[in-house]
């Protein structure tokens, strides 16, 4: 086997090894003692950023939900889950949705719905854990996409901002 | 009485290596987790404590699974030869000096063998068939690379292994374990008098006991998972059980070759209350066995792999030559020192 020239050459105490490998070993031990970064997950839990993606809900103010039904995140929705009908109502606003159904098994967290939105009345959540044991579970109405404003407060304040609507 | 002392201490013996084992197994996951911070096991009962039985069971209840091709006699006979070696290898391992029970003296030892070390020596050596069986008998590729690579290895670092316990033969004059012991009283350890020797065992019994950086029959990376690849269920198990009871075996010759055994130094058995003595020995003696498995896990999380060609390079080349400088260091100091 052809002898290969090295970039540099170790010297005696790196050719032993013995000296390299205490070294390391003594790296090892440092690590032993740090603190970890593991999270104890379902005990411990991320507090996310306002930028978060989490599942897409419906802003509800003075407890009804601000939607007026106009369809536009059913339209731009490129996974097809949101399905939206619409009626009138003696309220201001006129129209509100009877039927707001979000198929979470289809849905992809891509956010045009809430970009889309002209009342601000869909946005992104922070909530990410979305187990169903069976499908029918995963087809959220109005009674599970609704949250009141205030818990919605940061990620109002972000769209506001930061997407510059 | 003749028949029952021996029988209590297999007993003894057999379900404390059984014990430790399981615990290894834990404590090498803990360390491992530690050093890479993160937790480690803390799922299954306080701080994951019930997570080896977990797995045995865990283990019993899998499919036994042999391939089609497999030799299937030769199959199941190669961890049965591993785990049996394994455990019969700590017949002749003593964990403490004689104690009184009952007015009859005890000996903390299963089997007090004349030809202690060649005992173990032989045993370590049939304990390579297991390996090398299996790894033929699964008719798989990466089963018999890993074999063979078992078998080669082996012998390159058996023959230094061998070469360096010469040197403790020569200062103890005899192969029983207990005299070996008793020559390093006070500051004569063996370790201290021959370094060389001591770091050339100690390479070669991780290279043994297939530990980390010489663990190339199983190289997961590799071999996928070497001469176990095909095995499952408690064939497996008996496999993972005869590597970690073999650390164990690994840490105890260590121990009492070259780190004196349970002498400590600053303890002297004279001013000690005579009752007392036994128990404090023993405490030594395991804690030194208890630093030696750290050791060897902590090692395994530090260092990579050695290449084959490295390995042999390393046996042959390095390992024997410092075994044999070491042997004559060792003549020369009994030439010239008498000791």
């Amino acid at each position: 086997m052809a002898v290969k020239k090295r970039k540099k050459d170790l010297h005696f105490f790196e050719r032993i090894y013995l000296v390299e490998i205490i070294k390391g070993l003594l790296l090892t031990l440092k690590h032993l003692f740090k603190p970890k970064f593991t999270l104890q997950y379902p005990e411990e839990k991320i507090e996310q950023a306002p930028s978060y993606r989490g599942r897409p809900v419906l802003v509800m103010d003075n407890g009804k939900e601000r939607c007026v039904a106009c369809g536009l995140c059913s339209r731009v929705c490129p996974a097809l889950a949101i399905q939206v009908q619409a009626s009138e109502t003696e309220d201001e606003k006129e129209r509100y949705p009877v039927l707001f159904e979000i198929n979470m098994l289809r849905c992809i967290f891509c956010g045009f719905c809430e970009e889309v939105c002209p009342e601000e009345a869909i946005v992104m959540s922070k909530d990410y854990e979305l187990v169903f044991t069976r499908y029918d579970d995963a087809i959220f109405g109005k009674d599970k996409l609704l949250v009141p404003v205030e818990k919605l407060k940061d990620r109002l304040e972000f769209v506001r901002t930061q997407m510059r609507k | 009485m003749v028949v029952l002392i021996p029988l209590a201490k297999i007993a003894i013996a057999i379900s404390i290596l059984l014990f430790i084992v399981t615990y290894l197994v834990y404590f090498e996951r803990k360390i491992s987790a530690w050093i890479q911070d993160r937790i480690g096991p803390n799922r299954v009962g306080p701080y994951g404590l019930l997570q080896s039985p977990a797995d045995v069971l865990k283990l019993f209840f899998k499919e036994d699974i042999v391939p089609s091709a497999a030799t299937k006699f030769v199959h199941s006979l190669a961890p049965v030869i591993s785990l049996t070696v394994a455990m019969s290898t700590y017949a002749v391992i003593p964990f403490g000096p004689d104690i009184e029970i009952f007015g009859q003296k005890v000996r903390l030892i299963v089997a007090d063998v004349d030809v202690g070390i060649l005992f173990i020596l032989a045993f370590a050596s049939i304990g390579v068939y297991g390996l090398t069986l299996s790894g033929w008998a699964s008719n798989n590729k990466y089963s018999l690379l890993g074999g063979l690579r078992s078998s080669a290895q082996m012998i390159s670092y058996e023959l230094s292994m061998g070469i360096s316990v010469v040197g403790v033969l020569i200062l103890a004059g005899s192969l029983r374990i207990y005299d070996i012991i008793n020559s390093q009283q006070g500051w004569m350890w063996n370790a201290f008098i021959q370094p060389i020797g001591f770091i050339t065992f100690v390479v070669a019994a991780f290279a043994e006991t297939n530990r980390l950086p010489f663990d190339l029959p199983e190289a997961e990376p590799e071999l996928v998972g070497g001469y176990h690849t095909e095995y499952s269920s408690l064939k497996f198990a008996m496999f993972f059980l005869a590597e970690y009871a073999n650390m164990i075996i690994a840490s105890c010759l260590i121990t009492t070759l070259y780190l004196g055994g349970w002498h400590l130094p600053f303890i002297d058995s004279a001013t000690l209350s005579y009752g007392l003595m036994p128990l404090i020995s023993v405490m030594i003696f395991v804690a030194k066995v208890l630093f030696l498995l750290f050791f060897f896990i902590w090692v395994r999380w530090s260092i990579p792999r050695f290449r084959y060609d490295q390995l042999m390079n390393l046996g042959w080349k390095v390992m024997l030559p410092l075994s044999l400088l070491n042997l004559m260091w060792v003549a020369l100091l009994v030439y010239f020192f008498k000791i």
